[in-house]
């Protein structure tokens, strides 16, 4: 007997009753169905959380440093490791963050002109790192802070506050009375917002306000690199100290968000699967069971014309892993369609592993083999002359 | 004549405490048309079975075409079975869903003989029995009598040594009856050998040999 004379038998023996080897590979679709969902689903909310990680949370890493630990140009070094796009200090006290500012040195009394704003002392790599965008004039830079210019940059939200649109006549602000000229005004922060109500002054002029250090380092690191600039950072600002003094903030690790999403819905539904597909098996198990029964004279039939036991065996291991094989291959094919309908609706990326839609089909037909081992066996086992009978 | 088909030597079968043949010897020479008669119960399927090598006799000698059998492994049984055997049943046992060509087919689908040509090879036997005018219908279209000429034409497939016939006609009425012995009467001028189990004389009368059996005991008559 070939291959393809077992393969036709076995075929004509399913399309002998079609609605029942239909109806025998439900169990097997439901079963690889809830399988391929939840593998797929997991996989879709997994990346879907990980999406929410948008590149610029990613990237961003923030050290706290206590007072006097560490320098002004201890962050240029920072700025020189591989990973790190650019990185500012700031310097902001409580003290610093309520001062009285005015935008005139005449006080009207009859007016409130003077706004409560913070004072923040920062490095002039400040707008690259917070991806700010220059409304007007310019940022200070490295010169002014060296040469202690009196100048100030302000924050988009405090520059409107205080009536200034634009620095073409170099308006001056007045801080706890004194003058400084307004170089630009910083607006579309896309981290450290608060600074948008902020006046921003160069390093230098610190100590005016009582920032004599810096107590904050934002880093803006490159996709992927901020788990490893979070640890190299502390070490860099302050080889010295304990860099435990040091308190860095840094991005959750995006893999782990995703594993402990996939643990969460895989833990109950891969084992609602399972036992959908144990079903399957046992449904096509007993249907297999009852068709040898049925077929007891075919079997006697085949023995007679001179089919040996195996392939009366091979035959309806044939049938019943081939309706596996049409189970799997159908749960896929749902499992695959739910998912992309579910990621649809929640407007998701389905993601969905491709090797899914080959092992399916093979764990499927698996089933059906298992299941149609101890019917084939029975069938086998059966003596031609009680078959013919 | 050369070696018979058949050479039974004392066998016996037993079914526990039921002794269902007792020391029955025969041969069967090739081109005999031989009928069993005897009533229910006498032990005329237990001889089919053993002569079909389906069973196997609790002792004594079956050469079937010189081969000793009683001592052959079930697989070489098997296919000694198949090559050398047409059985035709009382009941047909077509498959339903199949052609009748299909049905003739399947005496092939066991063998070693190579696919090509197996259809033409159903065909020729269909003509044998004159059915080749249903060659693609279903046998459920067919009447009593033409299920077991499709049935016999299964039977004739491969060339086998001997046709072996359980009540071939217990199912049919006169006429098909009739249809069917003719049948058989030309078979047997071609040379084949036909060993038929039967208890109607009508069927028994027209074989060239009639053997009793009763009580697991043969008497020829
Ligand atoms: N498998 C069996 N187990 C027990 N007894 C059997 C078996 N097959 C046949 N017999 C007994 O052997 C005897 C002969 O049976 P059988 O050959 O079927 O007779 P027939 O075909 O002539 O009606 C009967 O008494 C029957 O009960
Ligand atoms: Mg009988």
């Amino acid at each position: 007997m070939g291959p393809r004379d077992l393969w036709e038998e076995a075929l004509a023996g399913m399309l002998a009753r079609p609605v029942r080897s239909a109806l025998t590979t439900l169990g097997t679709v439901l079963g690889i169905g809830t399988l391929v969902i939840t593998l797929g689903i997991a996989a879709t909310a997994g990346n879907q959380i990980v999406g929410r990680f948008d590149a610029l949370t990613a990237t961003s890493v923030i050290v706290e440093t206590p007072e006097d630990r560490v320098g002004w140009n201890d962050v240029a070094g920072l700025a020189r490791l591989n990973g790190v796009e650019s990185a500012t200090a700031l310097a902001q006290s409580e003290k610093s963050s309520n001062q009285s500012v005015t935008a005139n040195a005449v006080i009207d009394p009859t007016r409130v002109s003077g706004q409560t704003l913070a004072v923040v002392a920062a490095g002039p790599d400040l707008p690259r790192t917070v991806k700010g965008r220059i409304l007007s004039g310019r940022f200070y830079d490295g010169g002014h802070s060296a040469r202690r210019d009196r100048v100030v940059v302000l924050g988009a939200d405090a520059a409107q506050m205080l009536g200034i649109t634009d620095v073409r006549h170099a308006p001056a602000v007045f801080i706890a009375g004194r003058a400084y000229t307004v170089l630009g005004i910083l607006g579309g922060f896309q981290r450290e917002t608060s600074l948008a109500t902020a006046v921003l002054i160069p390093p230098a002029l610190g100590p005016e306000f009582g920032l004599r250090s810096v107590t904050r380092v934002l880093i803006s690191t490159r996709l992927g690199a901020a788990e490893l600039i979070a640890r190299q950072a502390p070490l860099m600002l302050d080889p010295r100290g304990g860099a435990g003094e040091l308190r860095v903030i840094a991005p959750p690790s995006p893999t782990r968000a995703k594993d402990g999403v996939q643990e969460d819905v895989n833990g109950l539904f891969l084992i609602l699967g399972l036992v959908s597909l144990v079903v399957g098996a046992v449904g096509i198990a007993n249907v297999t069971l009852v068709t040898v029964m049925e077929r007891i004279n075919e079997i006697g039939l085949r023995r007679a014309l001179g089919a040996g036991r195996r392939h009366i065996a091979y035959q309806f291991l044939t049938e019943s892993g081939f309706i596996g094989l049409i189970g799997g291959i159908v749960g896929a094919c749902l499992g695959i369609g739910v998912v992309v309908a579910v990621s649809a609706v929640k407007t998701w990326t389905p993601v969905l592993d491709l090797r899914l839609a080959l092992v399916s089909p093979l764990a499927g037909a698996l089933v059906g083999l298992l299941a149609g081992l101890y019917p084939a066996l029975r069938a086998a086992r059966m003596e031609p002359v009680e078959a013919l009978r | 004549m050369g070696e018979p088909v058949i050479a039974l030597d004392e066998v016996h079968r037993s079914f526990g405490p039921v002794m269902a043949l007792a020391s029955v010897s025969m041969r069967v020479e090739a081109g005999d048309y031989m009928a069993i008669v005897g009533p229910s119960g006498s032990g005329k399927s237990t001889l089919l079975n053993i002569l079909g090598l389906l069973d196997r006799p609790t002792s004594g000698s079956y050469l079937l075409d010189g081969v000793e059998t009683a001592s052959l492994k079930d697989g070489d049984r098997t296919r000694l079975r198949g090559r050398r055997i047409g059985f035709v049943f009382q009941s047909f046992h077509l498959l339903a869903h199949r052609t009748v060509a299909e049905n003739v087919m399947l005496a092939e689908v066991y063998g070693r003989r190579s696919r090509s040509g197996r259809r033409e090879r159903a065909v020729q036997a269909l003509r044998r029995v004159g059915m080749t005018h249903r060659t693609d219908f279903s046998p459920a279209t067919l009447s009593g009598g033409e299920r077991q000429r499709v049935a016999i034409a299964r039977a004739l497939m491969g060339e086998p040594s001997l046709l072996l016939c359980d009540e071939p006609t217990g199912n049919l009425d006169s006429r098909n009856t009739g249809a069917v012995l003719e049948l058989f009467d030309s078979l047997r001028a071609e040379g084949l050998t036909i060993l038929v189990i039967t208890h109607e004389d009508e069927v028994s009368s027209r074989a060239a040999r009639r053997v009793r059996i009763a009580d697991g005991a043969l008497v020829e008559e």
